[in-house]
C-alpha cells in the first residue's frame, strides 16, 4: 500500500463539488463582519466617529479598538512552549489605535449582510496623527522616534548568530574571496480560498469554524486573545482551499470569536476579500543578505560568512524563526571548516510576514545558491563541479541542533539525474559563446530541508482508530488535510500496517477540537513524518488488540496470528473473517469490548531531505522576457508514500518557485507602505499559459527516521527553481541578477546598462 | 454580493436611451467585466444599472454592400474572434481581442464595452484606431457617427453623455481593403493580464511588394489615450521594405510616444519595449502582405 499511487481519498467529493468548505457550512441568518483598515502606514488614531455607521439600516453593531481587551496575544502556528523564554511574542490586540502598517485593523462592523457592512465601513470617520513610514529593515533598525513596538526601541525584533571555526582566518588563507549581496521580494501565498471563518456560541462556549491548517492552535490562541479558558473554545476545520503557511497562523479567528460574543452569540462571518488576503494576512519575508566566502586554489570552500536582514513588517507573527531557519541551512550541506552567520529580524511598516512554504529557506537558498554560482564563475569553475567538490557526501549533522542530521543523503544522485536530464555538459558548451539578442542558458540550484521542527520546537501528534462492525476501521487524526493529500497517505499507512484494503480505512477529514486527537497541524513538512509515526503506532496497537481478541475467540489456535485483507490468519491460513471478529467485539453476550486504539506521540527525531533543480531558459533580451524551456526538480525525500501525490507536490512547489524567481512580488508604496498590487491582476502569479512543462523525479533512499522511510516533501519543491532560473539567465546572458523576481523591467534595465541591447 | 441600487433591463436601443435619461444615476452594463469590478472595489458601489445585454440589434458582425463592416457593440470578444467576416477581412482585430483576459472574460466581455470603458490598455482599441474605425452612437435624437480617434478625451474619459449608447463600430471598406495588420500586446503574463504597452500596425505594401505604401501605428498605454504615431507613419510611408525601414520605425516610435513612469513599468523600459514591438508588429504585417524584404 505504501509506495502505490492510490487515488486521493477525497478526489471524487472534491471534483464533484460535494466536499464542504467553510463557506458551504455557513448557518442561516449569519451576520457579516467587515474590518475597517487604516489608511495610513504609521501613526495613531486621534479620533474615530462611528455614529453614522451605527445608524445605517442593517448594521447590528460597530466595535473599535477601544472596545477590545487590552492584553496582547501571539499569532503564529507554533506549538505552545511551557518555557517562558521560548513562547511566541505577544504583540497584537484584536483591534488597534496604534497603526503600524497601511491597513492595520482599527474597527469592525457587524451587519445583516455584506452590502450593509461595506456601506457602514465607508461612513466611519477616522483622524490620525501620522508618523514617518519605514519599509526597509536596514533603515528601520536604526531606530525611530516612535518605535513600532514600544518594547523594541531599535525596531529589532531579534538577532541571532553562530560561529564554527575561525572565518577571518579562513578568509586570509583563501586564494580567492568573493563578496556579494542578494535580496528576495515580499510574496504572498495566494491560496485559492481566501481566509474565512464564522463563529457562534453554544452552551456558553464559542465555536469557530475556520479555513485553517492548525485547528488546535487556533483554539489555544482564541482562548489567549479573549482571556477565556481554552476549554470554552471549540474549533472546527472543514476542507480548505490551500494554505501554504498563511493558514499556519491565527488570523481573524480571535476577532471573529470576540464579535459573536458582542452580539449575544449570534453567528458572525468574516470572509476576507483577495485584497485583504494580500495586505492583512501574512506574506513571505523579504530578506537581504550580505555574503562572503573564501576558497582555496582547488575551489574548496575555506570560509563562509552570512549577514541577513529580515523584513518582519508590523507584527511579530513567526518572527525570527524564519531568518534563523535560513542561518541553520547556511551551515548544512556544504563542507566548510569556518562558518559564521548573523541574522536580524526587524519590524517595519510593511504587511506582516509569517510562514510560507519552506519557512525561510527559499530566501536563504536563493542567496546561497546564487552565491555558489557566482563563486564558481569568479574562479572559472563549472558551477556543478564546484558544488560536487564542496558538498558533503553521506551522513552529516547540524553542529548545534541535535539530532538534526542527514541520516540519508541522496544529493549526489539527485545532481546526476538532473544533469543528465538537462544535458548539462553538452549545453554548457553549446551556450558558451552566444551572440544576438535571444540567448539560451542552463542553470541549477540545490537545497537541504529539515523534516518537522524538533528540537527547535515540540513535535506531537495524535491518532485514533476503531474497528467497525464490518471489519473496516475509522481513522481520526489531528493532522490536517490542506490539499496536499495527507488524508490519503494516512489512510495508506493505516492500511499498510493493518494489512487492509484502503477502501476499508475511513478517515475523518474534519478536525473538531472537541473530538479530534491533539496534533499541532499542517506545517514544516512534518505530518507524514511526525503524524505518520502516530498513525503507524496507533495501527500497530489496534492490530495487537485485534489479534489479542482473536486469541480469546480461538483459544486452541497455537499458530501465529496475523491480519490479511479481511481475514485473521493463523500460520498464513485464513481462520476467521475480520468482520466476524468485529461483530463479536460489538455484540458478544459474554465478551464484548469494542476495539479501539489511541496514540498521542511525541516525536524526538528529525532528518534532512534534499534535492535540486535544473533549468534551461531562453532570454529575449530586447523584450526582457525569460522563457523556461525545460525544468526539472529531483528530490531525495526518502521513500515515496504515494508517487503520484509526490509528483503533484513537486509540480505545485515548482510552480511557486518559478513565480518567485520570475514574476511575483508584492510592491509597496515607499511613502505610505500601501500595497500597490494587492490583487490577482497586478500581482503576477503565473497562469497556465506562463507555466512550463514541469518535470519531477526522485531518488528514493529508505530513511531510518521516517515511519515508512519517508522524509520531508511538502515544502522542499518550492525552494530551488528561483535560483536555478537566475543561474540559467546568468549562463545565457552573462548578467548576474542579485534580486528576484527577474522581471522584464529588471532585465531590460540591466541589459541596457551592459550595452547588450 | 454586489452593491447595486437599481437594475433596469433594456430590450431595445430606444428603451436603453429612455431608461438612461429617466435615471441619471444609472450606468450601462453589458458584459459587466469592467463594471462589476468597479462595484466590487467600491468605486461604483451603490450605482444603478441599465443592462443592454438583451438588445439583439447590437450583436453580431455584418458586411455591408458598401464594403463597410458593422460590429455590434454588444458582440462578445470570442464572437468577434470566431466571426467569419472578421477572420476573412480583418483578422488582426479578431487576434487582438483574443488576447483579452482569459476565455471566461472573452465570452462575457463585449467590444463596445472595451471601447466605452476608456481604458488606455483596451486590447481592441489600438487596432480600431489603426483601422480608422467609426463609432455609431444612439442618443434618441438621430445619433451621430464619429471617428474613434475623437472619442477618447482622457484617461477613462470618452465622449459619451448620459443617454448615449454606442451601438456599432464601423470599419469603412477603404480602411481595411488591401491592408494587413498585426497586434502585439506586451504584458507581464501570457493570459489574464492587461497590456503594459501594446501596438497595432496596419499596413499596405505596393503591388510589387517592395515599398511600404501606407501604414498606421497605434499604441496603447503609451500616452493618456490610445496614440497614433502620425509622425512616424509619415516618415516611413514610401520607404522600401527592409532593415532600414524597421530600424527607422523602432527609433522614431521611441521619439514619438510618451509613456509614463509608474510602479508598473518605467518610462525608459516602455520606450525600449515600444520600439521593439513596433518593429516586430510592422515586420509581421509586411510578412502577412507577402513582403519578403523584412
Amino acid at each position: 500500500m505504501i509506495g502505490k499511487s492510490v487515488p486521493r481519498v477525497d478526489a471524487y467529493d472534491k471534483v464533484t463539488g460535494r466536499a464542504k468548505f467553510t463557506d458551504d457550512m455557513i448557518l442561516n441568518k449569519c451576520l457579516v463582519a467587515k474590518v475597517y483598515h487604516a489608511t495610513i502606514g504609521n501613526g495613531v488614531v486621534k479620533s474615530i466617529d462611528t455614529s453614522e455607521a451605527e445608524a445605517l439600516d442593517g448594521v447590528v453593531k460597530v466595535v473599535t479598538f477601544k472596545d477590545v481587551p487590552n492584553h496582547c496575544y501571539p499569532t503564529p502556528g507554533h506549538p505552545w512552549s511551557v518555557e517562558l523564554a521560548h513562547q511566541d511574542i505577544a504583540d497584537r490586540n484584536l483591534l488597534t489605535g496604534r497603526v503600524r502598517y497601511y491597513g492595520d485593523d482599527i474597527a469592525a462592523v457587524i451587519a445583516e449582510d455584506e452590502v450593509a457592512a461595506s456601506r457602514a465601513l465607508r461612513l466611519i470617520k477616522v483622524e490620525y496623527e501620522e508618523y514617518p513610514v519605514e519599509i526597509h529593515p536596514r533603515k528601520s533598525m536604526r531606530g525611530s522616534e516612535h518605535p513600532i513596538h514600544l518594547d523594541k526601541k531599535d525596531n529589532i525584533l531579534a538577532r541571532s548568530n553562530f560561529f564554527i571555526g575561525d572565518v577571518d582566518k579562513g578568509l586570509k588563507e583563501s586564494s580567492a574571496v568573493v563578496k556579494r549581496s542578494y535580496k528576495t521580494s515580499i510574496v504572498q501565498h495566494c491560496h485559492i480560498e481566501n481566509n474565512i471563518s464564522y463563529a457562534y456560541m453554544e452552551k456558553g462556549r464559542i465555536v469557530v469554524v475556520s479555513s485553517t491548517q492548525i485547528p488546535h492552535i487556533v483554539r489555544r490562541v482564541v482562548g489567549q486573545a479573549l482571556g477565556i479558558p481554552w476549554g470554552r473554545v471549540r474549533v472546527i476545520k472543514p476542507y480548505i482551499g490551500g494554505g501554504f503557511g498563511n493558514k499556519q497562523e491565527v488570523l481573524y479567528e480571535p476577532l471573529n470569536a470576540f464579535l459573536t460574543m458582542q452580539v449575544g452569540g449570534r453567528p458572525v462571518k468574516i470572509e476576507l476579500s483577495r485584497e485583504e488576503t494580500f495586505a492583512n494576512t501574512r506574506t513571505r519575508h523579504s530578506i537581504e543578505y550580505d555574503l562572503v566566502a573564501g576558497v582555496d586554489e582547488e575551489g574548496h570552500l575555506l570560509a563562509k560568512d552570512m549577514h541577513a536582514y529580515s523584513n518582519q513588517g508590523a507584527y511579530a507573527s513567526h518572527g525570527h524563526a524564519i531568518a534563523a531557519n535560513g542561518l541553520t541551512s547556511w551551515r548544512l550541506q556544504y563542507a566548510c571548516p569556518n562558518m559564521r552567520g548573523e541574522a536580524y529580524t526587524v519590524y517595519t511598516n510593511c504587511p506582516t510576514a509569517g510562514a510560507m512554504r519552506a519557512y525561510g529557506i527559499p530566501q536563504a537558498s536563493f542567496a546561497s545558491e546564487c552565491f555558489m554560482e557566482d563563486i564558481a564563475t569568479e574562479i572559472g569553475m563549472d558551477p556543478l563541479e564546484f558544488r560536487r567538490k564542496n558538498l558533503i557526501r553521506g551522513y552529516y549533522e547540524d553542529a548545534y541542533l541535535k539530532p538534526i542530521a542527514a541520516n540519508t543523503n541522496g544529493i549526489f544522485e539527485c545532481l546526476d539525474k538532473g544533469a543528465e536530464y538537462i544535458h548539462w555538459e553538452e549545453k554548457r558548451k553549446a551556450y558558451a559563446h552566444q551572440t544576438g539578442s535571444v540567448r539560451r542558458g542552463v542553470g541549477m540550484a540545490l537545497f537541504s530541508y529539515k523534516t518537522g521542527v524538533w528540537p527547535i520546537s515540540l513535535e506531537i501528534a495524535g491518532a485514533r482508530l476503531s474497528l467497525n462492525q464490518d471489519g473496516s476501521v475509522q481513522l481520526q487524526v489531528g493532522a490536517t488535510e490542506i490539499g496536499q493529500g495527507a488524508d490519503t497517505v494516512f489512510s495508506q499507512m493505516a492500511a499498510e500496517t493493518l494489512h487492509m484494503d484502503i477502501s476499508d480505512v475511513h478517515i475523518c477529514s474534519t478536525q473538531d477540537t472537541d473530538v479530534t486527537p491533539f496534533d499541532t497541524g499542517a506545517y514544516a513538512s512534518r505530518q507524514s513524518f511526525v503524524s505518520g509515526t502516530a498513525v503507524k503506532e496507533c495501527a500497530e496497537l489496534l492490530k495487537e488488540k485485534i489479534l489479542d481478541y482473536a486469541r480469546t475467540l480461538m483459544p486452541d489456535e497455537k499458530r501465529e496470528l496475523d491480519l490479511d485483507h479481511g481475514w485473521i490468519t493463523a500460520g498464513g491460513e485464513q481462520v476467521m473473517a475480520t468482520e466476524q471478529l468485529a461483530m463479536e467485539s460489538y455484540y458478544s453476550l459474554s465478551n464484548s469490548s469494542v476495539l479501539t486504539a489511541e496514540v498521542s506521540k511525541q516525536v524526538k527525531k528529525n532528518t534532512i531531505a534534499t534535492g535540486c533543480c535544473f533549468a534551461e531558459v531562453e532570454v529575449d533580451m530586447k523584450l526582457g522576457k525569460i522563457k523556461v524551456l525545460d525544468i526539472i526538480n529531483v528530490h531525495d525525500s526518502g521513500k515515496l508514500l504515494n508517487p503520484q501525490l509526490a509528483s503533484m507536490q513537486v509540480h505545485g512547489g515548482m510552480y511557486m518557485s518559478i513565480g518567485y524567481g520570475i514574476s511575483e512580488q508584492l510592491i509597496l508604496d515607499e511613502k505610505t507602505g500601501r500595497p500597490l498590487n494587492a490583487n490577482l491582476l497586478d500581482y503576477k502569479m503565473m497562469t497556465t499559459m506562463d507555466t512550463p512543462e514541469l518535470k519531477a523525479d526522485f531518488v528514493e533512499l529508505n530513511d531510518p527516521m521516517g515511519p515508512y522511510g519517508n522524509k520531508a516533501l511538502g515544502e522542499p519543491p518550492a525552494i530551488p527553481c528561483a535560483p536555478a532560473i537566475r543561474n540559467a539567465v546568468l549562463n545565457a546572458t552573462g548578467i548576474a541578477f542579485n534580486e528576484i523576481p527577474l522581471t522584464p523591467q529588471r532585465l531590460v534595465e540591466a541589459f541596457l546598462q551592459a550595452g547588450l541591447i | 454580493m454586489y452593491d447595486i441600487e437599481n437594475y433596469y433591463n433594456a430590450s431595445t436601443i430606444k428603451e436603453a436611451v429612455t431608461l438612461l435619461k429617466e435615471h441619471p444615476d444609472a450606468r450601462i452594463i453589458s458584459g459587466g467585466s469592467d463594471v462589476l469590478i468597479k462595484i466590487h472595489e467600491g468605486k461604483m458601489a451603490g450605482t444603478s444599472l441599465v443592462c443592454i445585454r438583451d438588445i439583439k440589434e447590437i450583436k453580431g458582425v455584418d458586411l455591408m454592400e458598401s464594403g463597410d463592416i458593422y460590429i455590434g457593440a454588444g458582440t462578445t470578444f470570442s464572437h468577434v474572434t470566431s466571426d467569419p467576416i472578421i477572420q476573412k477581412y480583418i483578422p488582426v482585430l479578431g487576434e487582438a481581442v483574443d488576447q483579452v483576459g482569459g476565455p471566461q472574460v472573452r465570452n462575457i466581455g463585449t467590444i463596445g464595452g472595451n471601447v466605452c470603458n476608456g481604458a488606455v490598455s483596451a486590447d481592441s482599441v489600438p487596432t480600431l484606431f489603426s483601422l480608422n474605425a467609426m463609432l455609431r452612437i444612439a442618443d434618441g435624437t438621430g445619433g451621430r457617427m464619429i471617428p474613434i480617434r475623437d472619442f477618447y478625451l482622457g484617461p477613462g474619459k470618452v465622449d459619451l453623455h448620459q443617454g448615449d449608447v454606442l451601438t456599432h463600430i464601423v470599419i469603412p471598406g477603404k480602411e481595411y481593403q488591401g491592408y494587413h495588420g498585426h497586434y502585439i500586446k506586451y504584458s507581464m503574463r501570457n493570459a489574464m493580464d492587461i497590456a503594459t504597452l501594446s501596438c497595432s500596425v496596419v499596413s499596405k505594401v505596393n503591388p510589387e511588394k517592395k515599398i511600404l505604401e501606407d501604414v498606421r501605428i497605434t499604441f496603447g498605454v503609451a500616452a493618456p489615450v490610445p496614440y497614433r504615431c502620425v509622425e512616424t507613419e509619415n516618415a516611413i510611408k514610401g520607404m522600401p521594405l527592409g532593415e532600414e525601414l524597421l530600424s527607422k520605425v523602432e527609433e522614431m516610435v521611441r521619439q514619438e510616444i510618451h509613456p509614463r513612469d509608474s510602479w508598473r513599468a518605467s518610462r525608459e523600459f516602455r520606450l525600449q519595449i515600444g520600439g521593439e514591438i513596433a518593429r516586430r508588429a510592422l515586420m509581421r504585417s509586411i510578412e502577412l502582405a507577402g513582403g519578403d524584404e523584412a
